[in-house]
């Protein structure tokens, strides 16, 4: 295929080319990089960013899961197509694995495992010797992710140190690391929400069906709308309502997917990506805002779990 | 909210102290472009009531991290995003306060253009000095003096009037509008919201554009200069062990056009070894290209075998810099640990590296008066002219012709931060 000459870039096109930019810079500076993919939507356009990257050669990183155990199966199936079409390996490590070997303890049977995935993936990246995570966050989605770095500097225990973080100038990213410490690279860090969504109808890019609008049982709990007995890949059913909760089953989807537990859909009718990018648009919710049950317990609550090693 | 088709975008940052209303200009910027959404609303309007405030205070918008909230400072750079339907816009805002100098040359160093804040009522302080001079160092092309709070002033055209004179005197003065720097002033109030978005009708006397219109119509980063075609690379493709016999002699150089552009059969050069060649095709993931322009990210296939790697530098053949050894420009000091002119350090400039010592520190610039003295080291936040001898070289040109291949960064090899910034003079 053969394309006219083009004389300015447009706004995706500019993101475009700044995430290429930021992946082929990860791989020319780490000796040993991976890149995170959970099948949601922002780490599909990284996979596709990866591919105009290093196309016709392979990736020069594999890619790597941090499951919860408590994933949408329709996702967890996604990824795994994903993985194969493309021909890349997938490296999946479980939080389950880690309550195992008692790393991670829960305070109770029904906490969600979603913070746990830190210790998990802090696991994976010494098993492997991992000097780079490459990651979907976006500065748009939150007010601690809006000083993050397009490199940002994790020291042994993984933690995030908001005054410890090396100045970024130009596009002369920094990436050098000692053994242990840790980079975790976000190449799609100027894109909002609309973006993502804009790059997948012009990629034309598959996505999981959970994304789209469908029919669902769910209760409302606190203000939000909670998927109840979501059947897992085990076929096991987990966030079972609680005892008066009335059943409803709703037409919705999800802006954002993530562990079951912590991961609310939103009512919707759109059922296809340009509905999608119109009802983004229209839109009064931020994505968190909407969807996510664990950023709402403090204003620093992001904050704090990046601190902790989070992604 | 109707954001189709953005068909370019803007990267610009904002220098000013909370005390200009920085913050409330920006929260203002998001709010009437209606990207402020419902929930951010009402946590900003809880927040409000609960600080005893009786409308919504937009700058909570920019409020920062916890650590930031308890000391009641900012002490980072924070991007914020908005878009207006023809235009992206990407801001980089930074406090203004002189010991944040460091924070104020990182957000400039990707920014096409600076909206200076000035409070009506106090006019042309040294801040404002300061943040010109520093807009000028790092090579902004297009200024914004915006006057700010003119509801205090009763939006008095003759106040606007003698601090848009005072300014432009200055601005002269420190050779601001040299090098076609184009510099606007509008008069606004943040809080009202008059000429930001909307006119208003308190200001009917200023028949110039809206801040909003100046951001519209500002050019885009390189759209103004004929620059020279420099592609830096960052990466080798070679799929030899591929299954496709076709890629086994595959060679494909991949980087981004940093400046200039670049269309099949050029001649083009390799540097630094100067070997010749002609491009032979260009790549965008599955896309054959036929040129490439700034900006844009693509694979480079040249016409013969030719070993280069990441670090290497393709030019045009008629436009090829000569590699230095040597080079000299103005560095601002990022690092809480001084600069030692004993020590060697990393220079980082495109995607090449080299060994570096500090020849002399020829002298330190005071950001509020200009004036320059002399130095025997540096310590965070100062700004001086240096002369450094490379180890291997490196293939530049002058900030002020090329930000792209002017720029460079200064890392300390023991820690691996990045502790200088630099533009080649």
């Amino acid at each position: 295929m053969t394309t006219a000459n083009k004389t300015t870039l447009s706004h995706l096109d500019w993101l475009e080319a700044e995430a290429i930019h930021i992946l082929r810079e990860v791989a020319g500076q780490c000796s040993n990089p991976v890149l995170l993919f959970s099948g949601g939507k922002d780490s599909l356009c990284i996979l596709r960013l990866a591919e105009k990257a290093f196309r016709p050669g392979r990736f020069p990183f594999p890619l790597m899961h941090i499951d919860t155990g408590h994933n949408y199966k329709e996702v967890i199936e996604f990824r795994d197509q994903r993985a194969a079409e493309l021909g890349e390996r997938l490296i999946v490590r479980s939080v389950e694995d880690s309550m195992k070997r008692g790393t991670v303890v829960l305070k109770s049977e029904d906490e969600s495992r979603n913070k746990h995935q830190s210790v998990t993936l802090l696991e994976a990246i010494e098993e492997f010797g991992f000097d780079c995570c490459i990651g979907g966050a976006r500065r748009d989605e939150e007010k601690a992710r809006a000083k993050e770095r397009i490199m940002s500097f994790r020291d042994e225990f993984g933690q995030w140190d908001p005054k410890n973080q090396r100045p970024e100038l130009w596009n002369l990213y920094n990436a050098r690391s000692h053994k242990g410490e840790n980079i975790r690279a976000f190449p799609i860090s100027n894109w909002t929400e609309m973006d993502v969504w804009q790059y997948i109808e012009r990629e034309n890019l598959g996505l999981p069906s959970i994304y789209f609008a469908h029919q669902r049982d769910v209760v409302m709990r606190a203000g939000s709308i909670v998927p109840v007995n979501v059947p897992l890949a085990s076929s096991e059913l987990i966030n079972q309502p609680k005892a008066g909760e009335e059943i409803i089953n709703m037409e919705v989807r999800f802006r954002t997917v993530g562990d079951i537990t912590c991961t609310a859909p939103v009512i919707s009718d759109a059922d296809t990506i340009s509905k999608i990018v119109l009802e983004t648009a229209t839109t009064t919710i931020t994505e968190r805002g909407a969807t996510r049950l664990d950023d709402q317990t403090s204003d620093a609550s992001m904050e704090q779990r990046k601190k902790e090693g989070y992604f | 909210m109707t954001t189709q088709h953005n068909d370019s975008l803007l990267r610009f940052m904002t220098c000013g102290s909370v005390d200009d209303g920085k913050s409330t200009l920006i929260g203002r910027l998001l709010f009437d472009t209606k990207s402020i959404l419902a929930d951010t609303l009402t946590q900003m309007d809880r927040t409000s009531k609960k600080r005893g405030l009786e409308v919504v205070d937009l700058s909570l918008l920019t409020d920062g991290l916890q650590a930031e909230r308890e000391q009641g400072i900012t002490i980072d750079v924070a991007y914020r995003y908005f878009s207006t339907g023809t235009r992206k816009y990407i801001i980089a805002d930074a406090p203004g306060h002189e010991q944040y100098t460091r924070n104020m040359v990182t957000a400039a160093s990707t920014a096409n253009l600076a909206i200076i804040l000035i409070d009506a009522r106090k006019g042309v302080l040294t801040q404002t000095r300061r943040h010109s001079f520093l807009a000028q160092l790092v090579g902004i092309p297009h200024i914004v003096v915006a006057i700010n709070k003119m509801d205090l002033v009763d939006f008095d055209q003759a106040t606007f009037e003698k601090i848009k004179a005072d300014y432009l005197s200055f601005a002269e003065q420190i050779g601001l509008q040299r090098a076609g720097r184009d510099i606007q002033v509008v008069p606004l109030s943040a809080l009202t919201g008059d000429m930001l978005v909307d006119r208003g009708d308190a200001m009917n006397w200023y028949q110039g554009p809206t801040m909003l219109e100046l951001l519209e119509s500002a050019p885009a980063a390189h759209s103004e200069q004929n620059e020279p075609f420099r592609f830096p690379v960052q990466f080798v493709c070679r799929p030899h062990a591929s299954d496709d016999k076709d890629l086994h002699d595959f060679r494909g150089f991949m980087g981004r056009v940093e400046s200039g552009e670049i269309a099949v059969g050029d001649a083009v050069t390799v540097l630094p070894n100067g070997y010749t060649s002609k491009v032979k095709a260009i790549q965008l993931g599955e896309e054959q290209l036929q040129n490439a322009i700034t900006e844009q990210s693509v694979t480079l296939l040249l016409e013969d075998e030719i070993d280069t790697s990441r670090g290497d530098m393709i030019v045009k053949s008629d436009q090829a810099p000569e590699p230095v050894k040597q080079i000299s420009g103005m560095v601002c000091w990022l690092s809480e640990t001084p600069l030692s002119t004993a020590r060697t350090y990393i220079i980082r400039n495109t995607t090449r590296e080299s060994k570096a010592k500090v020849g002399a520190i020829e002298y330190k610039v005071d950001v509020n008066t200009l004036e320059q003295s002399e130095a025997q080291g540096l310590v965070m936040n100062d700004i001086a002219k240096i002369n450094f001898k490379l180890a291997q070289p490196l293939m530049v040109d002058s900030y002020s012709k090329n930000r792209a291949t002017g720029a460079f960064i200064m890392i300390d090899e023991s820690t691996n931060n990045t502790v200088g910034a630099g533009m080649i003079i």
